[in-house]
């Protein structure tokens, strides 16, 4: 088990969310999250410009065992996805904080990530 | 409380993420289950199937027995250690699980059933076991290991007795026999060749031992499920059940209608659909787009809908593989659509066997 990158936010459903320099939000699922699914298979991603709301179901990751959806942390428009998890949606398992991040949005409101769990809490939450 | 193998201790240690199945605390895998399966097809690997039931039967009537309890024949057991994998039905031809009998001599066979459904069928073969005065053990001290992949029976032999290792070496398919107290069977679950081999319980952690120190990679029932889903092969409960002929689960091929004067328990009610005409059928799906086929989505046919039983991605393939069952007119078709999602993805309708021996079938 990876230590939690500081600074990131959560949901409890195992998505985490980071605030960029541009304000802009990238979202990616946890470590322990790519450890329950196990080897994943396949991700469906979001279409860039499509809005969620916060909570949505907004993209799917599939591994051998099983299909879970990805929920949005915050409001907002999809503005660039990893497509490169098209062709190597094993890099969500080894690499969750980093180059396995799913896609990136424009948040609604910036301040709504403040309200997501943060890495203590979520910590917390799955310990 | 689900209940250990012998070798629950040896899967912690080795940091197996455990999941039950069937009452049983089992592995799923280690680490990767895509690469427990490659290791069984190109290598060797290992699998703790101890949750699997081993049910001894003794009497001077046991041929008999089988014969009428079974829907395969028994008959074709003709030299000691053979094995016939078959279903046991229910009078109406619904499947009570699936299972493999090993003749051991007249008076001896040996039957190895599925662990969720070791009570009722236990409970089944004891009520009918009676009239023919049969004796049944239920073998709690045995423990059992498969080791499946082209260097799977390489490696058990080396671990085996000197002396014995031409003798078990020489050994067919679905064939038998013991050394030094082992019992050692050319089976397996994976489309690989190898041993599945049923060893007393206090003895197995050493055996795994000796095995991991040979190389031999531990496999959890995620790579067990993709190599078996693979090699065409049906799994109790998701495939077939009670509800659902062997006609119906692909499973012609393992009822022994000739001859026609053996009595087996279901014959009437299979004959009956086999004149009547087999409703539904059982078939491979391939599915070329991206995604996963999974248990329960609905497959949409020239002739009805359909349903798909095991579903997963194969790992040998790169893409999703399945087996449906679909209204019988529609199973020679090319391809049908699969409901993933509300989305209806094509897929091709093939024969339900995708890798046999490290390689593709379709």
């Amino acid at each position: 088990m990876s230590t939690i990158p500081a600074g990131l936010k959560f949901l409890k459903s195992h998505e985490w969310a980071r605030r960029e320099a541009d304000g802009s939000v990238t979202v990616g699922i946890s470590d322990h999250a790519q450890g329950l699914l196990g080897d994943l298979v396949y991700v469906e991603l979001p279409a860039v410009g499509k809005h969620f709301d916060g909570g949505a179901a907004c993209a799917v990751v599939e591994s051998v065992k099983a299909a879970s959806d990805v929920y949005c942390p915050v409001a907002g428009t999809v503005t660039r996805v990893n497509e490169a998890l098209a062709d190597k949606p094993e890099t969500v398992n080894g690499d969750p904080w980093g180059e396995g991040w799913l896609f990136v949005i424009t948040p609604d409101e910036a301040a709504a990530i403040d309200a997501l769990l943060d890495v203590e809490a979520y910590a917390a939450s799955i310990a | 409380m689900p209940a250990q193998t012998p070798l629950h201790a040896n899967h912690l240690e080795l940091g197996a993420r455990m999941v039950d199945f069937g009452g049983w605390d089992m592995p799923l895998h280690y680490g990767s289950q895509i690469d427990e399966h490659h290791a069984v097809r190109r290598t060797a690997g290992m699998f703790d199937v101890s949750h699997m039931c081993v049910v001894d039967l003794a009497g001077g009537r046991c041929r008999e027995f089988l014969r009428f309890l079974l829907a395969n024949d028994v008959a074709k057991l003709k030299v000691s250690g053979k094995a016939l994998y078959s279903c046991m039905l229910n009078a109406q031809g619904g499947v009570i699980d699936d299972l493999i009998v090993y003749f051991r001599d007249e008076s001896h066979f040996r039957v190895v059933v599925n662990a969720a459904t070791r009570d009722k069928d236990i409970a089944w073969i004891r009520r009918h076991a009676e009239a023919f005065a049969i004796s049944v053990t239920v073998r709690s001290d045995l423990a059992m290991v498969a080791v499946q992949g082209p260097e799977a029976r390489a490696r058990v032999l080396a671990l085996l007795p000197e002396a014995d290792r031409e003798r078990i070496g020489a050994l067919g398919r679905f064939a038998a026999a013991e050394s030094d107290g082992l019992f050692v069977a050319r089976t397996g679950y994976t489309g690989e060749d190898g041993f599945e081999v049923i060893v007393p319980a206090g003895r197995v952690a050493a055996f795994w031992q000796d095995l991991l120190a040979a190389g031999v990679r531990p496999c959890g029932l995620g790579a067990r499920d993709t190599l078996r889903l693979e090699a065409g092969m049906n799994l109790y409960g998701q495939d077939m059940d009670e509800e659902t002929t062997p006609l119906e689960a692909g499973l012609a091929w393992t009822v022994a209608f000739d001859p026609a004067d053996r009595d087996f328990i279901g014959r009437a009610a299979l004959e009956a659909q086999r004149s009547g005409g087999v409703p539904r059928l059982l078939v491979g799906l391939l599915m070329d787009e991206k995604g996963v086929l999974r248990h329960g989505q609905v497959v949409l046919t020239s002739a009805g809908e359909g349903v798909v039983l095991s579903g997963t991605f194969s790992p040998t393939l790169g893409k999703a593989i399945g087996f449906a069952r679909v209204p019988a007119a529609a199973a020679g078709d090319a391809g049908a659509t699969v409901d993933i999602r509300g989305r209806q993805v094509p897929v091709r309708i093939v024969k339900p066997v995708f890798v046999r021996e490290g390689k593709a079938q379709v």
